[in-house]
């Protein structure tokens, strides 16, 4: 895939000495959701804010669809939508009005059949002549991204767009997500729950302290660092692993009542038919078994750890 | 040019003045003509003329002066204060637009109200006190830089201001004190010689003198020396206004 977003050796100090970004290198390529992953203050937003034109970066370049963000701005700037993480918006503007707004803020004459789209798309078509401060929280955060997408941008920027937001709408806004890249829209997103990133990214970047600690097909780093375990519930509890069972590197838990282990299930050989072998050979019986594999979130949370 | 963007903001800004319609536009309308009310005919018919002129009919000009400084500086200040108190100015700063274009929405926004608002004073007038207008050119020339003038002045306070006080502080603590020792109700030649010379460092006598020679033909000091006096303060507004978007001052960290 071709890249959209090109970042150098980006640098960020704020006045009073805090390094927010130290020397980030990141391409973001068209037509991907990218999820960047990273504790709080590790500098997600003010990587999302110096893209977008909002934060002046200390050093470094960055590009968008081939265009400086600095020195060719406005052709950078068109290209992206940004949906912030604060729930700000002209509380008595209408959404009708507020979007159509934004769309002539970023250069575009007005389209009232996009905007229509756009608030049909999110929903929010029945409430096009409400005030905004008449709005639930979610229906905000809804405006908010048809804000983002009123001038048809080819990049989006969605920064925590799902918090505080119920699960019903949070479904439905990740299927917006879905349509608009299926449309050709790259969309690079952070959020809180990792989960999400697992469902939805090609690609996941995990920030922190920063600094990119990791950028990685999801897939890919799933295989690598995901582990799959096998748990075993015993008939009989067990005090100690029997001394047979030593080379499968087993581990007792739950009071000797279940077997754990560990393997790579896109090993060559998982050894569970060896390992089921010995233990009938040792006389363990089992009632019952169950396999499950590490999360990305238990990936980011030992990534993180590992970084301190 | 982003001219969708720069009607967007012009747009948006006159939609909001139509929303706040009775704030904007009908306060400053029934104060002034309160003013016509107490100095025009209660007050002013005991008062000899000044200069030729009736005094109902003298402090047209400067009543006119003191709604277009206020007017200006506090419907642009504003402006662009309120999307910086919401959050909102985050649009503003991803948006490709540049400093110029933005200044020219608010600003031009602003300057727009304000004249519309000393326009109807003006029609207003003419119902209290008989008006005549000497220098017609010179008078709208006079309207238009002093609003430009004085909402590039609140954009920039719009910009400084931290909260709602320090929003109206200078208009408040400055503004209005100076229009009101301006001229505005009297010519600055009633005055004894010494508040006279004090009075030039008052960069409204120059407003309120230039606009009032524009209806009478009659000035405190000489229509050149006003004129290049709004110039000046045109000149030192734009250099803030280009300082504040250069430095990033309060918008960008």
């Amino acid at each position: 895939m071709a890249p959209i977003i090109s970042i150098e050796d980006l640098w960020k100090a704020y006045a009073q000495g805090f390094e927010a970004l130290k020397g980030i290198n990141l391409v973001i390529n068209k037509g991907e959701i990218f999820a960047l992953l990273g504790p709080n203050g590790a500098g997600k937003t003010t990587l999302i804010s110096i893209v977008c034109g909002i934060v002046t970066p200390t050093s470094g370049t960055v590009t968008v669809g081939g265009h400086d963000i600095i020195k060719d701005y406005r052709a950078a700037r068109e290209m992206i939508g940004l949906v912030p993480q604060e729930l700000t918006a002209d509380m008595f503007e209408t959404v009708w009005g507020t979007v159509s707004f934004s769309r002539g803020l970023f250069g575009k004459w007005p389209n009232p059949a996009h905007i229509e789209k756009v608030l049909k798309d999110l929903s929010l078509w029945d409430k096009k002549d409400s005030k905004l401060i008449t709005l639930s929280g979610g229906m905000k955060r809804r405006v908010l991204i048809a804000k983002a997408l009123a001038h048809e941008p080819t990049v989006l920027f969605l920064d925590e767009p799902t918090a505080g937001v119920d699960v019903e709408l949070r479904k439905e806004m990740w299927q917006v997500v879905r349509n608009l890249r299926d449309s050709g829209v790259t969309i690079i997103l952070t959020t809180h729950y990792i989960h999400e990133a697992e469902d939805m990214a090609d690609r996941i970047g995990v920030i922190n302290k920063g600094e990119l600690i990791l950028v990685e097909d999801k897939d890919e780093l799933m295989h690598k660092l995901g582990k799959k375990q096998l748990t075993l519930q015993l008939h009989e509890t067990l005090d100690n692993i029997p001394p047979e069972l030593n080379g499968h590197h087993l581990t007792l838990a739950n009071g000797g009542s279940e077997l754990i282990y560990t393997y790579d299930s896109q090993g060559p050989r998982t050894g569970i038919t060896h390992l089921l072998t010995d233990l009938g050979q040792a006389g363990i019986r089992f009632k019952d078994l169950d396999t499950t594999q590490s999360s990305l979130e238990d990936i980011f949370v030992d990534l993180v750890r590992r970084d301190r | 040019m982003n001219l969708p963007a720069i009607i967007a903001i012009y747009k948006f800004e006159m939609a909001r003045w139509g929303r706040t319609f009775l704030q904007s536009l009908v306060s400053p309308v029934i104060a002034t003509s309160l003013y016509f009310v107490v100095f025009g005919a209660a007050i002013g018919s005991r008062i000899s003329e000044i200069e030729g002129v009736p005094y109902g009919a003298f402090i047209v000009p400067g009543l006119i002066m003191l709604t277009l400084l206020t007017q200006s500086v506090a419907n642009a200040s504003f402006g662009i204060y309120f999307p910086r108190f919401t959050g909102t100015i985050y649009e503003h700063l991803s948006a490709p637009i540049s400093p110029v274009e933005i200044v020219t929405g608010y600003v031009g926004a602003a300057a727009t109200k304000s004249i519309i608002i000393g326009l109807i004073i003006l029609g207003t007038a003419t119902l209290f006190v008989p008006l005549k207008i000497d220098h017609p050119m010179w008078m709208v020339g006079f309207l238009v830089l002093t609003a430009v003038t004085f909402s590039l002045l609140g954009f920039v306070i719009g910009i400084w201001a931290d909260g709602f006080e320090q929003l109206q502080l200078v208009p408040l603590l400055i503004i209005t004190p100076l229009t009101f020792l301006g001229g505005t109700f009297y010519s600055i030649n009633v005055l004894p010689p010494i508040w006279q010379k004090i009075s030039l460092i008052n960069p409204v006598v120059y407003l309120v003198s230039g606009f009032r020679w524009s209806f009478y033909g009659t000035a405190d000091v000489s229509v050149e020396v006003s004129l290049a006096m709004i110039a000046l303060f045109l000149v030192i507004c734009l250099g803030l206004v280009w300082w504040i978007f250069k430095t990033g001052y309060r918008l960008k960290s």
